[in-house]
């Protein structure tokens, strides 16, 4: 039973995998990116990164790149870690059977 | 929650991981066509070298710059025939050839890319050419091994084997030639080939 308390709720669905999974190997990523590698759509997207946020595990930066509003994101320590955990927890869960 | 699940997740993140930080549509056959290329070019110039009055080359006589023309030719037939096939398996996979990735890819292909090549040229108007097919396999072998972190891990490889192919031209210049030769013809047409099986046949 102890594995199981390591399967993180919050990455539970597979936009919020997606985005941690990007996020993990790239320093930033911007919503326009996020959103064309996990084709998903503009509402979709904004809840499950604002869920993320909530939680604390991405950070969230919002910044002109000339005239033109960007939004990007990126992880933070603790949401490296929870990822980690998340990730060999599903490891443990799936080599046990 | 099934294991089947799980194992869903699991590839999905490293798909994820792969598709947001790796350029994986590099096509093979460009490797083997720059290999010959280069092969073909490295034919013409030894022949011209060879038959010519000399039977060696000079740096300020007009074979040497025929000699330089036929390898500009070289790069540049091999960065058309690769920037085409790559959009074209791009386009298969229905992947975007100019995004974040493939950007990243070529911004550190070509650092030490213009760093080798500037060198080559200021040493090269210096008067000193005895070195310069080590020089040119070395610094296109860090290019590619700089590249591989962003594409396709492999090219590491033949990244290794280009330096180790020039320093082996800096310890006996006068087989530059030849190991130019086997580094940017053979060693380019047996990656390729390999490449080509490896990624794109299957699929």
């Amino acid at each position: 039973m102890s594995i199981i308390t390591n399967i993180n709720k919050a990455f539970d669905h597979r936009i919020r995998l997606g985005i941690m999974s990007i996020l993990m190997v790239n320093e930033y990523a911007d919503f326009k990116m996020l959103k064309e590698l996990l084709e998903a759509t503009d509402g979709n997207l904004a809840s499950h990164t604002k869920a993320l946020e909530k939680a604390e595990y991405i950070k969230v930066e919002k910044q002109f790149i000339g005239r033109k509003p960007n939004t990007r994101y990126s992880t933070t320590n603790l949401g490296r870690a929870e990822f980690k955990k998340h990730i060999s927890a599903l490891e443990k869960l799936i080599n046990k059977q | 929650m099934e294991s089947k699940d799980y194992l869903k997740d699991i590839s999905e993140i490293k798909n994820m991981m792969n598709k947001s930080s790796r350029f994986i549509s590099l096509s093979g056959l460009s490797g083997i066509l720059a290999g010959i290329y280069a092969l073909i070019g490295a034919a013409i110039a030894y022949w011209l070298v060879t038959t010519s009055v000399r039977g060696y080359l000079i740096l300020d006589g007009a074979i040497f710059r025929i000699c330089l023309f036929i390898l500009l030719m070289v790069a540049f037939l091999s960065i058309v025939t690769g920037i085409i096939l790559t959009t074209k398996k791009a386009k298969k996979h229905g992947a975007k050839i100019w995004d974040a990735t493939s950007k990243r890819l070529v911004y550190n292909f070509l650092i030490p890319m213009v760093a080798g090549g500037l060198y080559i040229i200021i040493i090269l108007s210096q008067g000193k050419y005895g070195h310069t097919g080590g020089l040119m396999l070395i610094f296109y072998g860090l290019a590619l091994v700089n590249a591989s972190k962003y594409s396709i891990g492999d090219i590491q490889y033949l990244g290794l084997i280009q330096i180790a192919l020039g320093l082996i031209a800096a310890l006996f210049p006068g087989y530059g030639f030849w190991l130019w030769v086997l580094g940017f013809g053979v060693m380019h047409i047996v990656y390729g080939t390999w490449m080509h099986f490896k990624y794109d046949v299957n699929k």
